[in-house]
């Protein structure tokens, strides 16, 4: 290493001189064989696959016998069955619902418990954020004990208002997506509270102050402090959520039974299930399965762009809390 | 549903009151709030605690139970009669474990090579790295799941679809990002100067005086990549694909599909794969918490 260092200013000093790449390789060679194993695994599983994905899904394979390029045809099928336009309003519905018990209620909860007017601070933040830790497979079991018809506990509470018992998860199938919003909402909200708290602990409290001083109201603070201020931490949070609803997957199909096609009626089909239904589970449709991956990769990419671009329309200066993705 | 939203509304008339009366009635106002969401969210794991200990007649019962059952023993015995939790429990370990390990040691190493060396390249390097962070993988899945048969990883002879649980995500963009924001504000340059000096070598360097001094960032990112992979179920379900190599998800997911399934055993099950996790997470609460939002705050 000791000859990396006195190469190095060597080579500063008599500068023009280009060298092999070879040469380089190997007098860095420490740095990149720290940096390599991302690079080789991300080339080989991640970018390898999402290139050869695209190439795929303009071909019709089985996976076994040979590939047909069938040009967009595959694209053209899609948007032509009408179990994926079902697919993709379902998945819309279920994460345009849930997010409204996300994010205002993250909202919410984080506002109080800044507001320092209540104690125990950490036990309310802990158990919010018990939901994040713990599988999908097993809170759906519990949740559709929870929802069942003649003996589940929600039936029940509804019972003692006296309403007559709700079939949940059977029926037409229209309500199954219920049980899934409620789901979606329990897991994730505080997974944003933790983070809303997080961003308001950041802002000064001088900003408080002052605005106190100047007879700003509660609401005043909220809508031209708060949330100004937090717009990245919401548009990170609102992204991954975003994400989330698109691999939307475990929860009705354990939710479910089980079932490849969404339960009764395709209530609880989502675009993950009816991807993975067409391959490799069920259907060996190779191509057409690439083309619905890229599609709705497509489709967060276009949301996450529409939600950069709100976010960024004003105020430049309110990135303080920072955000990666 | 009328009585719903009246139920609704009345609850909010109720705050309503409350935060007319003077700082007293606000507090309270704020803790009904507080302590009913944390209700709503400690109710299903008590239910399934609840469940787990009652016979199947009696969850199927109406009014449901609400307190703790005599039948813990009995479910324990039809659990073991029709699933084998050890050994999923096992294979959980085993898959999580060496992930979260090759995880952290390439993550940190990339970090650490990106906030410590220059080298020709690097910002070249670095912007790849942001920019993958940027593409969903759902982009990629189905060739990653061709590309896992053709290389043998899918087998229901052999346990290598372990391997395609661990390998292809364990050096990800977003941890060796977190590494790199870590090692530049925590790792001294002159630290490493006055080692080279002391003639140690760059990896015993990094394995000696870096790793411990990045012990607090590698809990705050083996826990998110411990939980992920821990609950990770829709990978598993398609590589796995014999039930001797089935993780704790996926032999839950097997129990629900099984219409012989004794309902107590099944709740008992779910217990048994939330319960370590969970207790873990009540006793290092805030490693998780900063391990799982991590990304979103700038430290």
């Amino acid at each position: 290493m000791e000859v990396k260092q006195v190469d190095k200013t060597a080579g500063s000093v008599r500068t023009p001189k280009k060298k092999s790449l070879g040469r380089i390789l190997y007098e860095n060679r420490v740095a990149y064989a720290y940096i390599a194993p991302f690079y080789i695994l991300f080339l080989v599983f991640n970018l390898f696959p999402m290139v050869f994905g695209f190439a795929l899904s303009f071909f019709r394979w089985d996976g076994l016998s040979d590939m047909h390029f069938i040009g967009v045809q595959n694209y053209g099928n899609l948007l032509k069955d009408p179990l994926f336009w079902k697919a993709l309003q379902n998945t819309l519905f279920i994460g345009i619902i849930a997010h409204i018990p996300i994010l205002l209620g993250g909202l919410v909860l984080a506002y109080i418990l800044n507001t320092r007017l209540v104690r125990g601070e950490n036990i309310f933040k802990t158990i919010y954020f018990m939901p994040m830790v713990t599988s999908a497979v097993a809170v759906t079991v519990i949740f559709s004990s929870m929802f069942g018809y003649n003996y589940g506990v929600i039936n029940y509470f509804l019972s003692l208002f006296g309403e007559p018992p709700i079939n949940w998860l059977g029926g037409d199938g229209s309500l199954i997506k219920v049980a899934v919003i409620v789901m979606f909402s329990w897991k994730w909200i505080g997974w944003n509270m933790v983070i809303y708290l997080a961003g308001m602990q950041g802002i000064s409290n001088d900003i408080y102050e002052a605005a106190s001083i100047d007879g700003a109201t509660h609401v005043d603070v909220v809508f031209k402090i708060l949330i100004p201020l937090l717009k990245p931490i919401i548009l990170f949070t609102l992204i991954q959520s975003t994400i989330g609803m698109f691999n939307l997957f475990t929860e009705p199909f354990v939710l479910t039974g089980n079932s490849w096609t969404g339960g009764t009626n395709n209530g609880a089909l989502t675009l993950m299930i009816y991807l993975l239904n067409k391959a490799p589970q069920g259907g060996n449709l190779y191509g057409y399965a690439s083309a619905v991956a890229y599609v709705i990769t497509l489709m967060i990419i276009l949301i996450s762009t529409c939600l950069n671009k709100v976010t960024e329309e004003k105020d430049p200066g309110a990135g303080k809390g920072g955000r990666i993705r | 549903m009328k009585t719903l939203l009246l139920l609704i509304a009345g609850f909010f008339l109720i705050l309503f009151i409350l935060s007319k009366l003077g700082e007293g009635g606000k507090k309270a106002a704020l803790y009904l709030v507080l302590i009913t969401v944390a209700f709503i969210m400690l109710f299903p794991f008590y239910e399934m605690f609840v469940m787990s200990t009652l016979k199947t007649n009696e969850i199927y019962s109406f009014p449901p139970r609400l307190w703790f059952g005599s039948n813990l023993m009995k479910n324990f015995e039809n659990m073991n009669k029709s699933v084998n939790l050890l050994r999923a429990f096992q294979n959980s370990c085993t898959v999580t474990i060496s992930y979260v390990v090759l995880a952290l040691l390439f993550c940190s190493m990339g970090g650490y090579a990106f906030s410590i060396y220059d080298f020709p390249g690097k910002k070249a390097l670095f912007r790849i790295l942001l920019a993958t962070m940027m593409v969903p993988a759902t982009a990629g899945m189905i060739p990653w799941y061709i590309m896992m048969s053709k290389i043998g990883w899918i087998s229901d002879r052999t346990p290598a679809g372990f391997l395609a649980l661990i390998i292809p995500g364990c050096a990800n963009a977003f941890g060796v990002f977190w590494m790199r924001q870590y090692c530049q504000n925590n790792v001294p340059k002159s630290l490493m100067e006055a080692a080279r000096i002391d003639g140690c070598s760059e990896w015993t360097i990094f394995f000696r005086i870096i790793a411990p001094i990045l012990l607090p960032a590698y809990a705050s990112l083996g826990i998110m990549n411990f939980v992920n992979q821990w609950n990770e179920f829709t990978q598993a379900l398609l590589v796995l694909k014999r039930q001797k190599f089935y993780t704790l998800p996926l032999l839950l997911k097997t129990m629900v599909g099984d219409r012989g399934t004794d309902y107590g055993a099944l709740m008992l099950a779910s217990t048994c794969a939330v319960l370590p996790l969970l207790i873990f997470f009540l006793c290092a609460s805030k490693y998780f918490m900063s391990g799982l939002t991590a990304g979103a705050i700038k430290e």
